[in-house]
């Protein structure tokens, strides 16, 4: 794992240490009771000694009550430490995504950055605990082990030298070899698991076109590559198990051998040689330990880079150091804009924009689809930055506001409108937080949106469901316009926020607009005509260029598609046939 | 979304491992006999450490003790021999490791597919009561633990199994009386596991149940971060993130805790069995009550050490079997999930027309389609030329048994005409179109399509005669082309640049950086809902079906482009049906007939005109006096 990744472990240090310490601890009561066992055996029991035995048997005990202590409390260190490792992960992942401009949240896809939060963290934190627990036991195991046969046999103990570094060795090789099999396994992973998805999600477009044979084809394709691959990866993991023993089994023979020349010499006792052979074991054991929690750190690995990857983006949009937090008023310039989503040198998508609007102004939007609306009006709260000229909200580039400043003036509701599950009072009040229920109840009845509220049976306190759709389309875009009205903002955008609102509650809205709030900006994109017809002035946009600005009827004059979008709205029906 | 199960080896657990063993047994009955012996080997090889040392001690190197020339060839024959032992077991580990990842990663691959292919089958209620995350996780998580219990568990389980047995059978032959503490050792250590286990598991239950709020946290936040931006709310967002990473945390950190319980607390009863068996052995031999020897209670007691060591790993092994069971429970369940019926048998065939005016079936695709309708009773097969003629015969229908979302519909569609259907969010416009092409069923003779009961058509080729865009615009991960071409095959790229350009999409497609070999992935991001709407019409277009039904497609398409498109599709369908539902009623303006539908029933029926001569509902909402919600 990266140092980057362990920033994150923070207060949860006094742990990560303390499980090494207490494992270390648990490990030496592990070494020191086999010993204390040879002593009741090779003394206690050949002498036939009953009170030896007991006196030791309780030192036994209390050796076992202390290993059982340490254990303990090693395990549970190591779960509070790996469990609050991934905490804080959590938590960093999504402060970090919570700094992320639009531009960075495109980069990276809504269910990357779950997986990420989710199954990635868990690789990590099931490592880490493993680490911690089983890293410093396996060499403290081997020292120790090791020790305690050099004082028994020094030349026993040189086998054991040979034997571990090699050992050593080969475990992680294997791993090694075996690791970048795993990382291509998680990758056709990833594209079998996007295939379910897709089939899931579209299990009406899959079935309406009769392409299940297709489908099926196709994820047969998948999963058998992922068969092979991860028969592949684990086939190498595989020879450790063989290599382990055939080890194990060649020092246990080799020690005999040795050994038995010594006892029989009489320069070492039979107990002796147990014991030895029990350390060997142990020795080994960790090393087969060793070579597991290597190969889970480099599946781990694969989840940490993806962790790293959120972590190490940079917020790309951050406040200059004298922001400015004061919004003078709800004038916006556009000169000379341009804007290309994939920076300079990238596809334009806005062309050289010029555009003025006074505050108190209502600007209406129109243009074909691909035309771009959206992209134009998501450069006033900044929501990105322009690739050459400057948008100027009350005269000042809004690259100079501090950005809380700015959006908390310019209020927007978005074409992909969201609800959160939550009441409708906690729905609206994102708008501000401490607004009163009166506050609420106004902004509601601009919006036209009182009316259906007080008609559900619990009103104001009716549960919204994750996803919004226990509203109506149209109920839902007055609750978001009666959201971002509560804000009191200087200008207010709505991105085709009233598609599903019926004309007549559409004027209504506008009416209350007009009324309520003069000084306010309001920028509205709509495909209807009917929505912006009464605009002070209306922008039509074709291709990311200003094709026409004027008053409906200056455009009706003047304007090509302003006129063929009119009267296919207006009169149309009848031409089309 | 609390899909957590109560860890507890209940009946139904058991059950689940029954089946899932029946997989391995099925495909890999062989290599999992040899499994089993090469465990088997290997376990003796294993055991035969601890077991030899003793042998090897008192028959071949004691009595070289105190010799003059002490002679080691009998002590190396008798190594050699145990180095046979060994090898084997070196051996038959190599075989069984190998073998186990074969089997393993087959059993998976099976289970996979499977669970792809019966996914396939299952009727649209099946996704309408299911999450996409539920049934992604049976994909990921619950798979991924069935990994873990093949791999890792079994073999861990039945070496333990073995080890346990041949220690345990060696203690009883070398003293039955001190085995008995022995087994009063084993219930403390079953009582201690249940125990440590159930907390362990109550916790892990309450991780599940945690980490399923997080997620769903996460993904709502996630999906809505740009209006979280817009609103200044990342504070809040965190707090609140806060909050339920805290229980996470809490239920996470006890669960593990638990789980890491169960090495230490096993491994010590052990030694306080030593002890106790020391205690007694030594108390029994000093009196030399029954006739334990202080050689056999050395030996007993190497062996008392070596057999809670099976104990620990089986241990070890409980809570990823058991999470690894409630997994194949759940994948299981989706399996057996009933298929969509289909006891349909009329066919749709390419045909031509005969000089005289009858119609017979031809391979190649003449533009002309029939129905072969086989008869049962007298073996006859006749064919009725495809028209697109739907009717409804006064029918209502509920999703479920308590609530009916469509009452008395008749209506009927002419070949040729083209019907709207307006109405309300929840009217039930959307459930007509779902009827017509049977994702969900009605009753017998209810709908007809040509003439015949549409529950007689094969589902497959009902829906072959049917384009369907949904307002829902889903694209698959590859190349637009890749997208239009699902509608057809096998269609030519000619086809294909005809059909974007008739869905107007050939345009914007020609302006992205790589045209028509642009990749789309995750479900089209890059490209606006508009856009995607017009992929969508295009892949319709493309499939050149009898009868299309367009629900919402073209909602997020400007009014400009969309009478472009209209007229593009109008052609197309010159002469065929037309189901049209929309919202905007610019869309459905040249419809033949209108269908304004109110709380699933058809309150009034006619075209643009009629309707707006009748100043009813149809006029308010087309003057802007009505909303439709």
């Amino acid at each position: 794992m990266n140092r980057k990744l362990f920033q994150s472990i923070r207060e949860f240090k006094k742990e990560s240490i303390l499980a090494p310490i207490f494992v270390i601890l648990e490990v030496l009561m592990e070494v020191l009771i086999p010993l204390q066992m040879a002593k009741i055996i090779d003394v206690g029991i050949q002498n036939g000694d009953l009170a030896y035995i007991v006196k030791m048997g309780l030192i036994l005990v209390i050796m076992a009550m202390l290993a059982l202590y340490f254990g303990v409390k090693a395990g549970k260190m190591a779960a509070q430490a790996g469990a609050g490792y991934a905490k804080n992960l959590r938590h960093d992942i999504f402060y970090k995504v919570q700094q992320f401009s639009f531009k960075n949240i495109d980069r990276f896809s809504t269910s990357s950055l779950v997986t990420r939060l989710t199954t990635d963290i868990t690789n990590v934190q099931m490592a880490y605990m493993m680490s911690i627990r089983l890293l410093a036991r396996a060499p403290i195991m081997i020292v120790l082990s090791l020790v305690m046969t050099m004082t028994i046999s020094m030349p026993i103990a040189l086998i054991l030298l040979v034997t571990i570094p090699v050992l050593g060795g080969v475990l992680i090789l294997i791993a090694k070899k075996a690791h970048p099999h795993f990382i291509q396994v998680f990758d056709e992973y990833d594209i079998l698991n996007n295939t379910v998805q897709e089939n899931v999600n579209a299990a009406r477009v899959v079935k309406a076109y009769v392409r299940e044979d297709h489908e099926i084809k196709k994820f047969h394709g998948i999963s058998k590559i992922v068969y092979e691959l991860f028969t592949k990866a684990e086939k190498i993991v595989a020879w450790n198990s063989p290599v382990m023993q055939f080890t194990m089994y060649g020092v246990v023979l080799l020690m005999v051998m040795i050994g038995g020349r010594s006892i029989v010499l009489q320069t070492m006792e039979t107990g002796e040689l147990t014991s030895v052979i029990i350390y060997a074991i142990q020795i080994l054991s960790s090393l087969m330990m060793v070579s597991f929690v290597f190969v889970m750190i480099m599946i781990a690995e694969a989840s940490s880079d993806r962790i790293k990857e959120v972590l190490e983006e940079e917020p790309e949009m951050q406040d200059v150091p004298d922001a400015i937090h004061e919004v003078p008023n709800g004038d916006i310039d556009f000169d000379h804009v341009s804007f290309s989503y994939a920076g300079e040198g990238g596809n334009l998508a806005l062309k050289d924009v010029d555009l003025h609007i006074r505050s108190g102004q209502t600007i209406g939007i129109i243009g074909g689809t691909g035309s771009a609306k959206s992209t134009l009006v998501q450069l006033i709260p900044r929501l990105y930055d322009v690739t050459s000229g400057c948008v100027r909200v009350g005269g000042i580039d809004v690259r100079k506001y501090g950005l809380e400043a700015l959006r908390d003036q310019v209020s927007m509701v978005l074409q992909k409108n969201v609800l959160f599950s939550g009441t409708i009072y906690e729905n609206i009040r994102w708008g501000d937080r401490d607004a009163s229920d009166e506050e609420v109840r106004r902004v509601c009845r601009l919006a036209q949106a009182d009316g259906f509220v007080q008609d559900f049976p619990h009103g104001y306190d009716t549960m919204i469901v994750q996803g919004g759709n226990n509203v109506s389309g149209g109920q839902k875009q007055r609750l978001c316009i009666a959201r971002a009205l509560l804000k009191k903002p200087k200008v207010l955008i709505l991105d085709d926020s009233t598609s599903a609102v019926d004309t007549k509650t559409d004027a209504l809205i506008r009416k209350a607009f007009r009324e309520e709030i003069p000084d306010t900006t309001k920028i509205i994109i709509a495909q209807r005509v009917s929505s912006i017809e009464d605009a002070d002035q209306i922008i039509v946009l074709d291709d990311g260029r200003i094709n026409g600005i004027g008053t409906s009827e200056e455009l009706l004059k003047t304007n090509t598609i302003y006129r063929e979008v009119y009267e296919s709205q207006v009169k149309g029906g009848e031409n089309n046939e | 979304m609390s899909r957590a199960q109560k860890p507890k080896l209940d009946k139904n657990a058991l059950k689940t491992g029954k089946r899932l063993l029946k997989y391995v047994t099925q495909d890999y009955k062989v290599s999992f006999i040899i499994v089993v012996v090469c465990i088997l080997v290997s376990s003796v090889a294993s055991i035969s450490v601890s077991l030899s040392l003793k042998f090897l001690l008192d028959d071949f190197i004691i009595p070289l003790i105190g010799q003059q020339k002490p002679n080691f060839a009998e002590l190396y024959g008798a190594l050699a021999v145990l180095g046979g032992i060994f090898l084997a077991g070196v051996i038959a580990a190599f075989i069984y490791t190998r073998m186990m990842v074969r089997i393993g990663q087959g059993v998976l691959k099976k289970v996979r597919d499977e669970m792809f292919e019966h996914m396939q089958t299952l009727p649209i209620r099946y996704f309408d009561q299911h999450t996409n995350g539920s049934v992604m996780s049976l994909y990921t998580n619950d798979t991924d633990t069935l990994r873990q219990m093949i791999n890792q568990s079994i073999p861990q389980v039945l070496m333990s199994l073995f080890t346990i047995i041949v220690t345990f059978i060696t203690m009883l032959a070398l003293s039955p009386l001190l085995t008995l503490l022995a087994v009063l050792m084993i219930f403390l250590l079953i009582f201690v596991t249940k125990k440590i286990g159930g907390n362990s598991g109550k916790y892990f239950v309450k991780q599940q149940m945690d980490l399923a709020n997080v997620t769903g946290f996460i993904e709502e936040r996630m999906n809505g971060q740009r209006v979280v931006k817009i609103f200044n709310h990342e504070r809040v967002s965190e707090e609140e993130f806060d909050a339920l990473n805290d229980q996470l945390y809490d239920s996470a950190a006890n669960a593990n805790t638990y789980a890491n319980m169960m090495g230490p607390v096993i491994g010590n009863l052990g030694n306080l069995q030593f002890v106790l068996t020391a205690v007694l052995g030594g108390f029994l031999s000093v009196f030399g009550i029954g006739g334990i020897t202080l050689g056999v209670m050395a030996s007993y007691l190497q062996f008392t050490k070596s057999f809670t060591q099976p104990f620990m790993q089986v241990a070890q092994q409980f809570n990823s079997i058991i999470m690894a069971l409630a997994g194949a429970g759940r994948i299981f369940e989706m399996i057996d999930e009933e298929p969509e019926v289909d006891e349909g048998y009329v066919t749709l065939v390419n045909a031509k027309k005969r000089p005289d005016g009858t119609i017979e079936e031809c391979p190649e695709r003449t533009g002309l389609w029939a129905w072969k309708h086989p008869h049962q009773e007298d073996g006859s097969v006749t064919y009725t030329e495809l028209k697109g003629d739907v009717r409804f015969f006064d029918m209502t229908f509920g999703y479920n048994e308590e609530q009916m979302v469509l009452h008395d519909i008749t209506l009927y569609a002419k070949p040729g005409q083209k019907l709207a259907f307006v109405g309300s969010t929840g009217a039930g416009k959307t459930t007509i179109t779902n009827l017509i092409n049977r994702f969900y069923d009605v009753q017998d003779g209810k709908i007809r399509y040509d003439g015949i009961n549409i529950n007689k058509i094969k589902k497959a080729d009902l829906r072959r005669s049917l384009g369907i865009v949904l307002q829902d615009t889903h694209l698959f991960t590859g190349t637009i082309m890749d997208n239009i071409r699902y509608g057809k095959i096998d269609a030519t790229e000619e086809e294909i640049y005809r059909a974007a350009r008739l869905a107007h999409a050939d345009q914007f497609i020609r302006m992205l950086p790589n045209g028509y070999q642009t990749m789309i992935s995750g479900d089209g991001e890059e490209l606006s809902q508009g856009q995607r709407q017009l992929l969508s019409i295009a892949r319709a277009a493309v499939a050149d079906p009898p009868v299309l039904i367009l629900d919402e497609a073209t909602s997020s398409i400007d009014t400009r482009t969309e009478s472009i498109v209209q007229r593009g599709m109008d052609n197309l369908m010159k002469g065929r049906t037309v189901f049209v539902i929309a919202h905007r009623l610019s869309t459905i303006r040249n419809s033949d007939a209108i269908m304004v539908l109110e709380h699933g029933r058809i309150i009034e029926r006619g075209s643009h005109e009629d309707l707006i001569a009748q100043k009813g509902t149809y006029y308010q909402l087309y003057t802007g006096k009505l909303e439709l919600s």
